[in-house]
C-alpha cells in the first residue's frame, strides 16, 4: 500500500543573524496511510506544531530553514510553486487550529467563510454553496445551520467555532486533514463531543488524520499509530495498543507514569520525570533527553543514539525492559 | 471544629448599562449558593467546567472578591464580616497560589524581595537562613533567591508561587488550577510537591481545577460545580466509583484516559450543546437543558437541594432530584436537543457576546 503522506528527514531550523540556529524540528520521518489516524505526541517545544506548519507550508516566509522531503500521493509537495499548492490546500490536505476564534476571521460570518472555500476549490455558484454549506454546519453538528451562517464568529461558543472550523478544513473533502491541538481550549465534555465527531468523520469520510496534541488520553482513545516527539525528534512510534501496554523510550514511560489517572490509586505519589525541557542535551552529540533520564547510561550523553525499526521505531541506548 | 465553613455563598456581578447615568440590568449569578466545610489537614477538591464559578468561590472565600451574601467562617471567625487592618492581619492565615506564575510575580522582585515583602507585611522576621529554607523546601536550585521570575521555567515559577504563600505560614492554601499551564512532566513534580508539604507542614488545601485526574489525585473530598451550584459532593473514590448526578457522570466519561483499551470500551455520555450563560441560569434543576435523564416533573421548575442518599457512604451527597431512580435504572437516559447559547439574547449588554469568563463580561 502506498502511503498518502510520506515525511521524511525534515528538518526546520530558526536562523537568526549573529546567532547559531536553532533546531525545532530535527529529521523528523513519518507517513500516514490513507484513512489512518496518526498521533503526534509531545510537550511544549517539541516540535510538533512546527512539523505540521511545515508540512502545510505555512511557515513564515523568512527566518527559518526548511530541509528534508514531504510527498503527497508521491508528489512533492516542497518542490510545488505557491500557486500550485495553495491549489492543493483546502483540497487535498487541510488543517484545523488549536485556537478557532484567532483562526477564523471576525468581520466575515461563519457562512461566507464556508462558502469561500467552496466556490474557490470546487467552483460552486454563489448558491449551491450556500445549500453545501448549510450541509456541513449540519454534519459538523451545529443546530440550525441556516441561522447559523449569518452569524459571526463570535457569536457562537467554543465548542461550536471549532466545529465550525471542521466544517471549513471538511468544506473539500481532503483526504488529509492535520488538527494542531483541536480541543486543547476546550473544555471536557466538549472535547469529548469535538473528539467524537472528528473519529465519526474520519470513518465516514475515510479522510486521513494527523492528530497533533500533548494529551495522551486524547491519543489513547483516537489514534491508530502514535509518534512520540522529543527535543524535534521521533524517539517512539508504535501502533496505540502496543505503545501504552509497553513504552519502550524511558520518555515515553515517564510520561505515562506521571499523569494523575482516574482510575488509579489516589494519595499515591506520581512518577515524575525530574527536570524541565530546557534541560535537554543537543542530538548531535549525546540523547536529548539523558539529562532527565532515569534509565542513563555513560553512553547516553555522549553518542546520538541510533534509530532502530524493530517492530517498532525506538531511539534509545538503554530502553525500558531491556535487560 | 472545621478550619473552613462556607454557609450560602453567593457571588453575583452586577451588568451595568449606560455611560453617564449606569443603572444595572441584569447579573451574572457567578456563585449561587455554595456551603462547603473542610477540615483541618484536609485538601478538598472544586472541579468544574470554564464559568461555573469555581474560581470566583476561591476567590470569594478568600475575601478577594466581595461575597453578596452568605458567610465564610474561617477558624470559627467570620471573614466576609472583616474588614481593613483587621482583614489584612487574617489574611496571613489563608493564602493563594495562582494559575500563570509569570503574570502573578512580579517581574521586578528577586525572588529574595517577593518573599521577603509578605513576611514583613506581617511583621515575621525573614531572616536569610528562613528564606533559604523556603526555597530548599519548594526544591529551587541553589542561587535562585537572587534570581528574577524571567529567568526560571514555568514549573520553577509555579514553585516561587508556592513558596510565597508558604513564607507566612498559612493553615489554607486555595490553589487556583495550580498545574493546568504546567506540561505533564512538571505538572507532576508541583503535584507531588503539593502532597509532600501537606504532610509535612499539616496545610489544609482548597485545589480548584477543571481537570478531574488532577483533583482526584489530590483532593480528599471533591465538589464538582455547575453553573454556580455545588452538585455533587463525595470522598475522591466514591466520587469516582459511584457517581450520582447526571453532570458528573458526563464528566467522568468525558476524560481521555491514558489507555487505549479502556478508551475503546468506554461509553461515553455526551452532554448536548454548551454551558448555558450564568447571566441567564436555568430555572429550577442548572443543569436540567443539557441532562439525558430529564424528567418533566420538577427538574424546571424546582432546584435540588444536596442531600444524602439511602445507603451511601457518609458525605457523599448529590443535588438530583431522580439520583434514586437513575440509580435503580428505574429512568432511562434519553435523546436531547442541543440548545445553542445565544448570549446576545440572553442579557443585553454592549459588552462581549459571547464571554468565556465572567471578568469577560464584566470587562476588566
Amino acid at each position: 500500500m502506498s502511503a498518502l503522506l510520506e515525511v521524511e528527514d525534515l528538518k526546520v531550523a530558526f536562523t537568526r543573524r549573529g546567532e547559531p540556529d536553532s533546531v525545532a524540528v530535527d529529521g523528523v520521518s513519518f507517513d500516514v496511510q490513507p484513512g489512518e489516524i496518526v498521533g503526534l505526541v509531545g510537550e511544549s517545544g517539541c516540535g510538533k506544531s512546527v512539523t505540521s506548519l511545515a508540512i502545510m507550508r505555512l511557515l513564515p516566509e523568512r527566518g527559518n530553514r526548511v530541509t528534508g522531503s514531504i510527498r503527497m500521493d508521491g508528489d512533492e509537495l516542497t518542490a510545488l510553486s505557491d500557486g500550485q499548492l495553495r491549489e492543493r490546500r483546502g483540497r487535498d490536505l487541510s488543517m484545523i487550529f488549536q485556537d478557532p476564534l484567532s483562526s477564523l476571521n471576525p468581520v466575515i460570518t461563519v457562512g461566507l467563510q464556508i462558502t469561500e472555500v467552496l466556490t474557490r476549490h470546487r467552483g460552486m455558484d454563489k448558491k449551491a454553496a450556500r445549500a453545501e454549506a448549510v450541509e456541513l454546519l449540519d454534519r459538523v453538528g451545529i443546530p440550525d445551520p441556516r441561522r447559523r451562517l449569518d452569524a459571526y464568529p463570535h457569536q457562537l461558543s467554543g465548542g461550536m467555532r471549532q466545529r465550525a472550523l471542521i466544517a471549513i478544513a471538511l468544506a473539500c473533502s481532503p483526504r488529509l486533514l492535520i488538527a494542531d491541538e483541536p480541543t486543547t481550549a476546550l473544555d471536557v465534555t466538549i472535547q469529548a463531543q469535538i473528539l467524537d465527531l472528528l473519529k465519526q468523520l474520519v470513518a465516514e469520510t475515510g479522510t486521513a488524520l494527523v492528530m497533533i496534541t500533548h494529551d495522551l488520553g486524547v491519543v489513547a482513545g483516537l489514534c491508530d499509530r502514535v509518534n512520540v516527539l522529543y527535543g524535534g525528534r521521533i524517539v517512539e512510534r508504535a501502533e496505540r495498543h502496543e505503545l501504552f501496554r509497553a513504552p519502550r523510550h524511558p520518555y515515553t514511560h515517564g510520561l505515562l507514569g506521571s499523569i494523575p489517572r482516574l482510575d488509579g490509586p489516589p494519595g499515591e505519589d506520581l512518577a515524575a520525570i525530574k527536570g524541565s525541557v530546557n534541560d535537554n542535551l543537543p542530538w548531535t552529540s549525546a540523547c536529548a533527553f539523558a539529562p532527565r533520564c532515569p534509565n542513563a547510561l555513560e553512553v547516553c550523553t555522549s553518542v546520538t543514539p541510533a534509530p532502530v525499526e524493530d517492530g517498532r521505531f525506538l531511539r534509545c541506548h538503554n530502553p525500558v525492559g531491556a535487560s | 471544629m472545621s478550619l473552613l465553613e462556607v454557609e450560602d455563598l453567593a457571588v453575583h456581578f452586577p451588568i451595568t448599562q449606560g455611560t453617564l447615568v449606569s443603572r444595572t440590568v441584569g447579573h451574572v449569578y457567578a456563585v449561587d449558593g455554595v456551603s462547603l466545610t473542610i477540615e483541618q489537614g484536609e485538601t478538598y477538591g472544586l472541579v468544574g467546567e470554564s464559568g461555573c464559578g469555581k474560581s470566583t468561590l476561591g476567590r470569594a472565600i478568600l475575601k478577594l472578591t466581595e461575597p453578596t451574601r452568605g458567610s465564610v467562617r474561617f477558624d470559627g471567625r467570620d471573614v466576609a464580616a472583616l474588614k481593613g487592618e483587621e482583614l489584612r492581619k487574617a489574611r496571613r492565615r489563608f493564602q493563594m497560589v495562582f494559575q500563570d506564575p509569570l503574570s502573578s510575580l512580579d517581574p521586578r522582585q528577586s525572588v529574595e524581595s517577593l518573599l521577603q515583602e509578605g513576611m514583613k507585611a506581617h511583621g515575621l522576621t525573614g531572616g536569610h537562613a528562613r528564606l533559604q529554607e523556603l526555597v530548599d523546601a519548594v526544591g529551587l536550585p541553589k542561587g535562585s533567591l537572587r534570581r528574577y521570575p524571567h529567568e526560571f521555567s514555568g514549573g520553577q515559577r509555579q514553585r516561587i508561587g508556592i513558596a510565597r504563600a508558604l513564607c507566612v505560614e498559612p493553615d489554607l492554601i486555595v490553589a487556583d488550577e495550580p498545574v493546568s499551564a504546567l506540561d505533564v512532566s512538571v505538572q507532576a513534580q508541583v503535584l507531588n510537591l503539593l502532597s509532600r508539604l501537606q504532610a509535612e507542614l499539616g496545610l489544609t488545601y482548597l485545589v480548584i481545577a477543571h481537570d478531574l485526574a488532577v483533583v482526584r489525585h489530590v483532593s480528599d473530598r471533591v465538589g464538582v460545580m455547575y453553573l454556580g451550584g455545588i452538585v455533587e459532593e463525595a470522598p475522591a473514590g466514591d466520587l469516582y466509583a459511584d457517581p450520582q448526578h447526571p453532570y458528573t457522570k458526563a464528566l467522568l466519561s468525558a476524560v481521555p484516559t491514558p489507555d487505549p483499551e479502556a478508551e475503546d470500551r468506554r461509553e461515553r455520555i455526551l452532554l448536548a450543546g454548551d454551558l448555558p450563560s450564568p447571566a441567564a441560569p436555568p430555572s429550577g434543576c442548572r443543569f436540567h437543558t443539557r441532562c439525558p435523564w430529564r424528567q418533566a416533573d420538577r427538574c424546571a421548575t424546582e432546584r435540588p437541594e444536596l442531600r444524602q442518599l439511602e445507603g451511601a457512604p457518609a458525605g457523599h451527597r448529590v443535588a438530583c432530584h431522580h439520583a434514586e431512580a437513575i440509580k435503580a435504572g428505574t429512568i432511562r437516559p434519553h435523546e436531547v436537543d442541543a440548545t445553542l447559547v445565544d448570549e446576545a439574547a440572553g442579557f443585553p449588554v454592549d459588552g462581549p457576546d459571547h464571554a468565556s469568563s465572567v471578568q469577560e463580561i464584566l470587562g476588566r
